[in-house]
This record gives C-alpha cells, sequence and structure tokens, in this order.
C-alpha cells in the first residue's frame, strides 16, 4: 500500500483528457470523470427512446423495462409526496437514473465510478437540499420555518430541540452525498483488495488457491450489482422523503 | 510512537464501528425474518421497507469505513 | 484518497452541471412524454376494453333474459295449450260415451219391445198352434173332428188352470 500506484484507490483517480480548459480561472478540463458522466446520460438516453420506439400496447421485454422504471419512480414519488409530487417527476426521474446508470457503469472493468467522488455526491445531495428548500419556501413562505419547531413539544424545551432540528435539517446532504460515495468507495476497495490477493495466493499455494479470492470477488459483484441499485434506489427515495416534508411538511 | 503506526492503529479502531452495523443488520434481518414469518402476506412491503433501513443502516458503517479510509490515506 | 483533491473538484462540477442539466432537458422534453404517452394510451385502451366487456355483458345478460322469457311464455302456452286439448278430448269423449250410451239404451229398449212383441206373437201364436194341435191330436187319435174354436177354449182353460 505504500507505493502510490498500487493503491487500492488508485481507480479513483481522476485524469484529464485532451488539453486544458479553463472558465473565469477555473478548471474545466474534461477528464474520465465527466466521460463517464456523459456516456451515463446517452447510454440512459438512448436505452429509454429505443426501448419506447415502438410504442406498443403489449410491451417487449426492452419496453417493459423502461416502462418498470418509469412506474417505479411515478410510484416512489406518489407514495411519499402524493399527487402534488408530479411536476417534480422528471427531475427525480433524472435523479434516479443518473445515480444508477453511474453507478452500474462503475461496475465495468476499467471504469470509472462517477459516484464514488465526494463532491459529486455532494454536488447532487446539495442541488436536492437547495431545490427542496426552495420549493418549501416557494409554497409556504416563511411559514416554512415553522417546519423547525417540532409539534407537540413542550416550550421549555424549544431552545434545545429547535437547533436540533435545523442541524439535522443540514446535515442531510452531507448523510445522502457520503452514504452513497461511501458505498461505493467500500465496494470498489473491498472488489481491488481481494484481486490482489488472487496472484500472491495462487502463488503460495500450488494454484488451486487463488481460486478462494476468485470466488469472493465473484459473490461480492453480485452483492455490488444489488448495492447499486439499492443506492440510487435509497437516494431516490431519501430525495422525495425530503420533497415530501418540503411540499406537505407534515414532520 | 511512529506516527505511521499511528495511522494503522487509528484505522483500525475507526473500522470497530462496523461491529455497531452489524449488530444493527442482525438486528434488522433478524425482525424482517420475525415479521416476514408471522405474517407472509406482508412481506413484501416489509421487504422494500426492509431495503431501505438495510442501506441506512449499512451507511453508518461505511462512514465508519471512510474515517479509516482518511486517516490511511487522506493528506 | 484522489476523492479529496481539490483540483478534480472544479471540473468534476462543471461537467457533472452540464451533464445532469442535460439529462434533465432530455428526460422532460423528449423521454418521459413518449413513455407517459405510450402507458396513458395503454391505460385508456384497458379502459375502454373494460368498459366495452361490461357493456357486452349487459347486452348478454339482457338477451339471457329475453330468451329465458320467451322459453317461459312458450312453456306456459304450451300448458295452457295442453290443457285445452286435454279438456276438448274429455269432453269429446264424455260427449260420445253419452250418445253411445243413449244409442244403446236406444236399441236395447227396440229390442226389448221387439222381443215383447215377438213375445205376445208367440204366446198368441201358440194357443192356436196348440188348438190346433189339439184338435189334430183328438181327430187322429179319436176320430172325433174337433171344432178348431172348442180346441181352442179347451187349450185356453188348460193354459189357465196350468199358470
Amino acid at each position: 500500500m505504500a507505493a502510490e500506484h498500487h493503491s487500492p484507490l488508485e481507480q479513483f483517480r481522476v485524469e484529464h483528457i485532451g488539453g486544458n480548459l479553463s472558465l473565469g480561472g477555473y478548471d474545466i478540463s474534461f477528464n474520465n470523470s465527466a466521460l463517464w458522466m456523459l456516456i451515463a446520460v446517452a447510454a440512459i438516453t438512448v436505452f429509454m427512446l429505443v426501448g419506447i420506439r415502438k410504442q406498443a400496447v403489449v410491451p417487449g421485454r426492452w419496453q417493459a423495462l423502461v416502462e418498470f422504471l418509469y412506474d417505479f419512480v411515478a410510484n416512489m414519488l406518489k407514495e411519499n409526496v402524493g399527487n402534488e409530487g408530479r411536476k417534480y417527476f422528471p427531475w427525480v426521474f433524472s435523479i434516479f437514473m443518473f445515480v444508477l446508470f453511474c453507478n452500474l457503469f462503475g461496475l465495468l472493468p476499467n471504469s470509472f465510478t462517477v459516484t464514488s467522488h465526494i463532491i459529486v455526491t455532494f454536488a447532487l445531495a446539495l442541488m436536492v437540499f437547495i431545490i427542496v428548500t426552495a420549493i418549501g419556501f416557494i409554497r409556504h413562505g416563511l411559514h416554512f420555518l415553522s417546519f423547525f419547531v417540532p409539534k407537540g413539544a413542550p416550550a421549555w424545551l424549544l431552545p434545545l430541540m429547535i437547533p436540533i432540528e435545523i442541524i439535522s435539517y443540514f446535515i442531510r446532504p452531507m448523510s445522502l452525498s457520503v452514504r452513497l460515495f461511501a458505498n461505493m468507495v467500500a465496494g470498489h476497495v473491498m472488489l481491488v483488495v481481494l484481486g490482489s490477493f488472487v496472484l500472491p495466493l495462487g502463488l503460495a499455494g500450488a494454484y488451486i488457491s487463488g481460486i478462494v479470492p476468485v470466488a469472493a470477488i465473484t459473490a461480492i459483484i453480485g452483492l455490488e450489482f444489488l448495492i447499486a441499485c439499492l443506492q440510487a434506489y435509497v437516494f431516490t427515495i431519501l430525495t422525495c422523503i425530503y420533497l415530501n416534508d418540503a411540499v406537505h411538511m407534515n414532520h | 510512537m511512529d506516527p505511521q503506526a499511528a495511522k494503522y492503529i487509528g484505522a483500525g479502531i475507526a473500522a470497530l464501528a462496523l461491529g455497531g452495523a452489524g449488530i444493527g443488520l442482525g438486528i434488522l434481518f433478524g425482525n424482517f425474518m420475525n415479521g416476514a414469518l408471522r405474517n407472509p402476506a406482508a412481506s413484501a412491503k416489509l421487504f422494500g421497507n426492509m431495503m431501505l433501513t438495510f442501506a441506512l443502516v449499512e451507511a453508518t458503517g461505511l462512514i465508519a469505513f471512510v474515517v479509516a479510509m482518511l486517516i490511511l490515506f487522506a493528506a | 484518497m484522489p476523492q479529496l483533491d481539490p483540483t478534480s473538484f472544479s471540473p468534476q462540477l462543471f461537467w457533472l452541471a452540464i451533464a445532469f442539466i442535460l439529462l434533465y432537458l432530455l428526460m422532460s422534453r423528449l423521454v418521459l412524454p413518449r413513455v407517459g404517452k405510450v402507458l396513458g394510451q395503454r391505460e385508456e385502451r384497458i379502459q375502454g376494453n373494460l368498459e366495452k366487456a361490461v357493456k357486452l355483458k349487459a347486452e348478454a345478460e339482457e338477451v339471457l333474459a329475453a330468451y329465458q322469457k320467451s322459453i317461459a311464455d312458450a312453456r306456459a302456452e304450451a300448458h295452457s295449450a295442453l290443457n285445452q286439448a286435454a279438456a276438448e278430448i274429455a269432453a269429446a269423449t264424455a260427449a260420445r260415451e253419452a250418445d253411445f250410451a243413449r244409442k244403446l239404451a236406444e236399441q236395447t229398449a227396440v229390442a226389448e219391445s221387439r222381443i215383447k212383441v215377438s213375445k205376445t206373437q208367440a204366446l198368441a201364436d201358440i194357443r192356436t198352434v196348440a188348438g190346433d194341435l189339439a184338435a189334430a191330436m183328438t181327430s187322429k187319435l179319436t176320430g172325433v173332428t174337433v171344432n178348431g174354436s172348442d180346441a181352442g177354449g179347451a187349450v185356453e182353460a188348460v193354459l189357465k188352470e196350468r199358470a
């Protein structure tokens, strides 16, 4: 682990592609992270458009998958926010698909996991936080501030409760982003660490013992697919829950 | 003490928090099985909630993992 | 940890913003309306089919009710026709029986009167025959010629005596 190029974190290195670009003094060079974001966007669009191109009344497999994803997010939004949530559907759907595809593409060999970068997940979570807060203020005006006053709490507890509520509200983007980031990093580090065991173990014990970490990797890849989908689901459902708080304020 | 050794010790201690996540997951899955076996009709609904809670509980352990990683590799 | 390298932040944020806004625009303008349209069409079609099915079912029930009613009507009609026919047959039978009985009685009466007539005639004839026979027998046996009316008177007397 001492040598930097053998570190399990090497896979998360951002590498520039092409020349340096800058905008207003900030570096905006194209890199592998940006490449995989755009690949995800293109893949989502192609996947959805090709799946729905026949517009069949009785869907084939692909169309059924597209419709399943649509219904899945739509139902999630409806169950958590209700009918007022319909106009936020494209936004929530974009979040879900973006996180899902970035997670899944991260599992391809030699790919780059966009969501394993804290800055990306934090930017997404901050976007959710800002938009949700803005929706709360637009719908309820300054009355939205009463969200931080817990209902039914005795008055003498309020000086304690209100700061706790405010902190727990502002910690939301942190927990949302760190959850996704940590899940992705942990899974990928685990895969690389296990992968680094294959050769030493195989050389140490008559080649056959190298099978053990390979089997473990195989199992963990399956788990990682589950985690990739699950984390996209969790990110989206928490977005829906926060949205419900802002829309209905039923704390 | 060698600062490098202190780093490794600290990372190891940070990883102890995973025990808490393990206990939490055990309680979660145990209670899911309990509920699902008592009322199999409700297990589909319980499963969705369980997966959400699984992610929330696991996140606690992963935050410990991140702390360990930060200790080892940050700076 | 490459994730904590601040020089990687600004390009990633920039491209993330571009990618996400692009994705949002593609989804909200292009993709989701199409998927929603297909789902809406299916919903409409299923709803339409359901309504059609409900209508057809109502129609079928109506037809069934009409059919059952016509069957019940036909059955009632057949029943009444059967009853009527039975009554007619019974009446005809009764009439024929009465007719037959009457004819029989008539014929019996005619026959009886004829028998009576022939009986009286036979009785009357018996006297004459007996008188003649007695006269013939007497003349044969005794050679005395007996007057017919005397013989008749004697036969009458014997008959009266025997009676």
